[in-house]
This record gives C-alpha cells, sequence and structure tokens, in this order.
C-alpha cells in the first residue's frame, strides 16, 4: 500500500518535456515559429504565427536567424514543423501571386502603410521612394520611407527591393545589399540596365503618343505600345505642358 | 491584453508539469500526455482573454486547471481512440541522461500504463488523489462527485492496481 502510493506520488512529479512552454505559447500564438525553405532566392529563413508570416531573411545559419528575429522582432521563437500548404504559399508569393497574410504588429502605422503600399507593386516593375511616400499621404517622408523599407522584416515577400532611387542608382537593399536587389529584380523580369540608363539620361515617365497617357517605364500598362509611338519625358510638368495625363494604373503623379 | 499574455505564460511556467503529469497518469503515454497539456492550457488560454481581470486575480488556478484537464481527456476519450502504448514516448523528448534517470522514466512509463489501464471513473480518481495529491474534497469537485464516491473509486481502483482483484467491484 506505502509503496504503491508513493510511485504514484513519484508520477505526480514527472516533468514536461522540453521546450513544451516554447511550443505552447506558439500555438497561443505568443511566440512564433520559424522553419527554413528552399526558394528560388535559394534557402530561406521564415517565422510565422497565428496571424500570417511575420520575417523573412536569407539568415547563414537558425542561430543567425534566431538572433537577427530577437533583435528585429522580439517575441519568442521556436523552430516547428511548418503548416502543410506554407511551403506552397511561398513558392506562389515569389512567383507574383499573392497568397501569404502578414503578421506586421509591432511597427509603426507609418511603417506599416509603407509596407503594404509597396506589397501592391506588381513583380516585375518598379517604383520611386516617392511614390510610397505620396501614395500614403506623406509626401515629404521620402527619407523615411527609405528608412521604413530598409527595416523591412519581411523582405523577399513584401517586395522592398522594388522601391529604387529616381537618380539611377538601384539603392541600398536590406535583403543582402545592392547586388540582391538587382539579381532579384532581373529575376522578376525587370531590365535593370535600361532603368539606370534612362535614369541616367534624366528619364522619368515613358508617354504614348496615340493616348497621351504617361506611365513609370515599367508600367506593364505601356508596355504594348509601338516603339514609334513612345515618348520619353523627363518631369510631370513637360508631360502635362504636352498634353499627356497620368496613368492610372502607376499613377506617376497626382491625377 | 499584454497583461493577460505575460499571467498566462506565468501560469504555464508553474504549471506545466503538474498538468503533464495528469496527463500522463491518464493517458499513459507522453505523447498524448503532452496533448492533453497543450489543449489544456490553450483552453485556460481562451478562457482568460475573455475573464474581466478581478475573475482572473481570484481564479484557484490549481484547480481550475485540474478541471479543464480531465474535461480535455473526456472528449479525447470520446473522440479519437487512445493511441496504442508507446513505452518512451516521442523522441524529441527523450534527453539523454544518466542510467538512473532511464531507469526511473522507464518505470514511471510502466506505471502509467498501469494506471491508465484502470476503468475510466477508478482512473481519475485514483489520479487526482494520490498523483495529483488533492484533497477527497477538491478531487469531489473537480470530477463533480459526491465525496463518498471518490473515496470508494479510490480506494477500489488502488486495489486493482495491486492486482488484488478479489475486491473488484461488479461493473
Amino acid at each position: 500500500m506505502i509503496e504503491l502510493t508513493t510511485d504514484l506520488k513519484r508520477l505526480g512529479d514527472e516533468k514536461a518535456p522540453d521546450g513544451f512552454v516554447d511550443r505552447l505559447l506558439a500555438q497561443a500564438g505568443m511566440a512564433d515559429s520559424y522553419a527554413r525553405f528552399e526558394t528560388v532566392l535559394g534557402d530561406v529563413y521564415v517565422a510565422w504565427n497565428r496571424l500570417g508570416v511575420s520575417a523573412a531573411a536569407r539568415s547563414e545559419s537558425a542561430a543567425a536567424f534566431e538572433e537577427f528575429f530577437k533583435n528585429d522582432v522580439g517575441r519568442p521563437l521556436v523552430p516547428a514543423q511548418p503548416p502543410a500548404d506554407l511551403a506552397a504559399r511561398i513558392q506562389d508569393e515569389l512567383s507574383g501571386k499573392r497568397r501569404m497574410r502578414f503578421d506586421l504588429r509591432g511597427l509603426t502605422d507609418f511603417e506599416q502603410a509603407v509596407l503594404r503600399k509597396t506589397y501592391e507593386i506588381p513583380r516585375g516593375e518598379v517604383r520611386p521612394y516617392g511614390w510610397v511616400a505620396r501614395e500614403i499621404r506623406h509626401p515629404a517622408a521620402v527619407r523615411a520611407v527609405g528608412t521604413a523599407l530598409a527595416n523591412n522584416p519581411i523582405p523577399y515577400f513584401i517586395p522592398c527591393h522594388r522601391v529604387v532611387r529616381t537618380d539611377g542608382k538601384i539603392g541600398n537593399y536590406g535583403g543582402g545589399g545592392p547586388e540582391a536587389k538587382r539579381a532579384i529584380l532581373t529575376m522578376e523580369g525587370v531590365r535593370v540596365n535600361r532603368l539606370q540608363e534612362l535614369a541616367r539620361a534624366g528619364v522619368r515617365y515613358q508617354g504614348v503618343r496615340t493616348t497621351k497617357i504617361f506611365c513609370y517605364p515599367t508600367c506593364h500598362t505601356g508596355r504594348h505600345a509601338l516603339e514609334k509611338n513612345v515618348v520619353w519625358l523627363r518631369d510631370e510638368a513637360s508631360a502635362k505642358a504636352a498634353g499627356f495625363r497620368p496613368c492610372k494604373v502607376c499613377r506617376p503623379a497626382a491625377a | 491584453m499584454e497583461g493577460v499574455e505575460r499571467q498566462f505564460e506565468r501560469m504555464v511556467r508553474e504549471h506545466q508539469n503538474r498538468v503533464f503529469a495528469l496527463g500522463l497518469a491518464l493517458t499513459g503515454n507522453r505523447h498524448d500526455a503532452e496533448e492533453v497539456a497543450q489543449d489544456t492550457f490553450l483552453r485556460a488560454y481562451r478562457a482568460l482573454v475573455t475573464y474581466p481581470p478581478s475573475r482572473i486575480r481570484d481564479l484557484k488556478q490549481k484547480a481550475w486547471l485540474h478541471r479543464i484537464a480531465v474535461n480535455v481527456f473526456r472528449n479525447r476519450l470520446r473522440g479519437i481512440k487512445p493511441r496504442l502504448v508507446e513505452l518512451n514516448g516521442s523522441e524529441s523528448d527523450h534527453a539523454p541522461g544518466p542510467e538512473a534517470r532511464a531507469m526511473q522514466r522507464a518505470q514511471m512509463d510502466d506505471l502509467a500504463v498501469r494506471v491508465a489501464g484502470l476503468p475510466l471513473r477508478y482512473r481519475e480518481a485514483v489520479v487526482l488523489r494520490h498523483v495529483q495529491e488533492l484533497s477527497y474534497a477538491e478531487v469531489a469537485q473537480t470530477l463533480g462527485q459526491p465525496v463518498g464516491t471518490v473515496k470508494a473509486n479510490v480506494h477500489r481502483g488502488l486495489k486493482l492496481l495491486r492486482g488484488d482483484e478479489d475486491d473488484r467491484a461488479d461493473d
């Protein structure tokens, strides 16, 4: 009798397995999970929680990613088996289909607005920093837009690489430097060299003589214009003076 | 909101072993025990976020978690078939330790399997009384049964565990 109840009591002293609390907090949405995924961009570490994807980086190692996450997001992070459809969503997102949800908690309203706007830029196109600033109704905050994009916790998926400088410089890139930015844009079908030549020549917009509409050079609506109908425009004022109106899709100027 | 999350985390850290051990004794294996413990805390969390602060402050956490755990366990029995017993649990939580610890662990797994083999009403009563060391009154409250019933069930459960078949209640 005594021995049995003593044993039962000892059974009550058994400990929960290692990592129980972390796994539980992840399930309750109070910690994030992460895993490494093979993508067109190479191995990418992705963190997620019940609200969506919360961070991504091409880190050297799991430890490096955890460090990045700690500094950037600050919540507890646990390695985990990803949900069944996450790998497919990641591939789709990187090939231009939008299927991902994001968790941007912890960022300021301004940062969130910048990232949401950036997310609207289609694959294969680029926009200037000033465009993002104007679209979110902070037209003077061009530098702040740059800072917000530099701190983008979810590069590649929220395409901060599609925001470029108007002077033709490729601009810095938190997701792996200017070289990586150029490589990703090229992979997405942007003719980076041509874009830089135009910028250096002082050209900002492409106008189409027949429609009298002007666009950003990468806007998909201008892509099918015949060469002979294309005019290159230096600024908004001269475009308007020549009778062009801004494109309603890429919105190169307030309409 | 922030406050509830921190309170919840503290609650989990404080009670994780107790709730896991309860799951282990009720289910007989570590894998299911972790699931029961996890579901218990997730349910607790979902309830906590709806409670006003005063109710959270006055909560008798231990008794409350026991009640949730027993309900989680009963729902599982209703829903899914118990797994075949896996004596050593899953690989991931098998921390390689000294031999003595491994033996103790094997003994405990063995005992858990025996306890989990008890008929349900004896099992719940024995586990809450002798594994979790609740008082008879607390067990009665947790299970929603009269104290006399609990005492009888504990007594019979212990007899069965000792392999004393003679005194077995007819069922």
